[in-house]
């Protein structure tokens, strides 16, 4: 799938007064049409004025673009600074654009200004300050816009935007986090061979293996201290959080075998729950409700996504039997939804990713470009990250699971692999979790 | 040298003198006597002591080239039997068992660790890049304990040895060809308290 970012040429005059010329002009100067009506409301952010305000305008628009939930009416040429001369939006204009909602953000003081115009009831919807950081493109500034732009998104469809989040993942014997639109790039640990990493349900620590020392860690991300949940010989494969955070569920083997183990959170030491009786046991992740947990087991000679109950008992196989000895079916990742359970599988010579519906078991394939793996859903429940080598390089890539369209995250070199998507994140740092991004009026 | 000039000078004398009688005499016995002198000279003695010098030298030198070699022979050995132990093996697609090629390495393993029971090894599982991730570090694993099955097999205490798995996450080479899948699964052998002298296998 293409983007569908409608792109729309208008005139100076357009946006300011509307005219009968303005609108005949803008007639004959539209192209690539795309938007659908009805099936995505079009919103048309309006420049704002003072500085940071072309850099927030960009963020907001990309941000609504990458959500997958409206069409973003691109404005370019002379109509941008002449539009911004604007002092109220001229309604009849955007309703010719398609426009279900207008937006402003402007600089302020102490941070930014969203407006949100309703453009059929000719009304202003929402008014909402942000308390930001007076550094324009600094971290904490870009995560106070991301949450204008994830508020925006709710506002305009019902649903909260994943703007502002992050994204683990390893390179290089490294790991990384990212933004959801690919900036802010950071190590969070690079120490004894990290291998995959998952976040807490606040989205305020990480946990880790490694796998030289053989190790499970948890670290906060805002203090930055780290503690060893478990260790010894052997490997610890891909930690995950439980859905109330008191535990941490991991692939642990020595000798025989590779099995799921649970440990708190808290310390005092893990315990096995799966039975693999010597065969691979690997990649656990809890239902929403931390009733049910989905695996990937090798015990019936090739690896297959299976479900059980938290404690370990009622194993079921998950996906369609296969008799195939190449099947291979990995990487389980239930959906913040619970309707289903992401994962890749082998089509062909190649893995792609799939989801398979709880309800009916429903598969459906994703995608079919390069090798693709390791998918991670986002906390909206409708994208996924996951790792290509559809460029050459694996690189981390996100789809839209409702349109198929999909994008490119990172960009560095060397092999991106084992995504792990955020929750929604309140902050970066204690200090600004208090102080900053605190909406500071509200009118609707 | 000198003195025996002066002997053959005699003997060739009291032949000389016996022709010229037509009959001859009875060698002399005397002459040897005669022909012995009273003890050696200055100028010999240094000769002796110089010669014995040498021929010291001489074998001294062949006692160090000896022990050379022999310290030579030994550091080869301790460097094959060293090598020896490192030596990976090396495993088919997506499979843990030992295959022929690896059981005769690790034959020649678990024949020194008999002969040096101090000696603990870390085995590590390695997998090439095929398949997923978290199922290549169960992999790994799963040889590493492989192999440390294998070498128990062989009476080895299994105390000595700890397994580790980095499934794909450090090839020996890079490349996506099948030779270098080939390479990169395998298990590999560290030790960190191998003594200086490793004791050979016995037989």
């Amino acid at each position: 799938m293409q983007p569908t970012l409608v792109i729309r040429h208008v005139v100076a005059a357009l946006l300011v007064v509307s005219s009968a010329s303005a609108q005949d002009t803008t007639r004959g100067v539209r192209i690539g049409l795309t938007y659908a009506a009805g099936t995505k409301p079009g919103v048309v952010v309006l420049p704002g004025k003072g500085p940071g305000a072309d850099s927030m305008r960009a963020m907001v628009q990309r941000d609504l673009d990458y959500g997958d939930r409206v069409e973003v009416i691109a404005l370019e040429g002379s109509a941008l600074a002449d539009a911004s001369a604007a002092s109220s939006p001229s309604w009849a204009v955007l309703a010719r654009l398609g426009a279900a909602a207008a937006v402003q953000v402007t600089p302020t003081s102490t941070g930014m200004h969203l407006v949100v115009y309703d453009v059929a009831k000719r009304t202003t919807a929402l008014v909402r300050d942000y308390a930001a950081p007076p550094m324009m493109r600094s971290r904490e500034w870009r995560s106070i816009a991301h949450w204008l732009s994830d508020d925006l998104e709710e506002s305009l469809t019902g649903v909260k935007g994943v703007a502002r989040t992050r994204i683990l993942f390893t390179r290089g014997n490294r790991l990384w986090s990212v933004d959801s639109d690919g900036e802010g790039l950071v190590v969070v640990a690079d120490a004894g061979t990290p291998s995959s990493g998952a976040w807490s349900p606040d989205g305020s620590a990480v946990t880790f293996n490694t796998l030289a020392p053989a190790q499970v860690l948890v670290k906060d991300l805002a203090g930055g201290q780290t503690r060893t949940i478990a260790s010894g010989p052997g490997v610890f494969i891909s930690p995950v959080f439980a859905p109330d955070g008191a535990n941490v569920i991991y692939g642990h083997g020595v000798d025989e075998g590779v099995d799921i183990f649970i440990a708190p959170t808290a310390g005092g030491g893990g315990h096995r729950l799966s039975v693999g009786r010597g065969s691979d046991n690997v990649s656990p992740t809890f239902s929403p409700d931390g009733r049910r947990i989905a695996f990937m087991s090798g015990r019936a000679g090739h690896p297959e996504i299976y479900t059980m109950d938290a404690d370990g008992t009622n194993v079921e196989l998950l996906t369609p039997p296969e008799f195939d000895e190449r099947s291979h079916r990995a990487s389980p990742d239930w959906s913040p939804d619970g309707r289903s359970v992401a994962f890749h599988a082998m089509i062909g010579r190649s893995f792609q990713i799939m989801t398979i519906s709880l309800r009916d078991r429903g598969l459906r394939q994703l995608t079919s470009d390069g090798r693709n793996e390791d998918p991670s859903w986002a906390p909206d429940a409708r994208h996924i990250t996951f790792s290509s080598n559809r460029t050459g390089v694996k690189q981390l890539w996100v789809i839209d699971v409702e349109t198929g369209r999909s994008r490119q995250l990172t960009r560095g070199p060397g092999d991106a692999r084992n995504a792990a998507w955020s929750p929604h994140l309140l902050s970066y740092s204690r200090k600004s979790r208090v102080t900053a991004g605190i909406p500071t009026s509200l009118e609707t | 040298m000198t003195r025996r000039t002066v002997v053959v000078s005699l003997i060739v004398g009291t032949v000389a003198l016996g022709a010229c009688r037509g009959k001859p005499e009875p060698a002399p016995a005397p002459a040897v006597v005669v022909a012995q002198p009273s003890g050696p000279t200055q100028a010999e003695i240094m000769a002796a002591e110089a010669a014995k010098r040498r021929a010291d030298s001489v074998a001294g030198a062949a006692r160090a080239a000896a022990n050379a070699a022999a310290a030579a022979e030994a550091e080869r050995v301790a460097a094959a039997l060293k090598a020896t132990l490192s030596q990976p093996v090396y495993f088919d697609f997506d499979k843990d068992q030992i295959r022929d090629d690896a059981r005769a390495v690790l034959d020649g393993k678990a024949a020194i660790l008999s002969a040096n029971p101090t000696v603990t090894f870390l085995i590590v599982g390695n997998t090439d890049e095929q398949g997923t991730a978290e199922y290549n570090l169960a992999l790994g694993q799963r040889r590493a304990a492989q192999v440390k099955r294998y070498l128990t097999s062989k009476g080895l205490d299994e105390g000595r040895f700890t397994t580790q798995s980095m499934g794909d996450a450090q090839p020996a080479v890079k490349g996506t060809d099948e030779a270098s899948y080939q390479l990169n699964r395998r298990a590999e052998f560290q030790s960190n308290n191998l003594p200086g002298a490793l004791a050979r296998p016995r037989g």
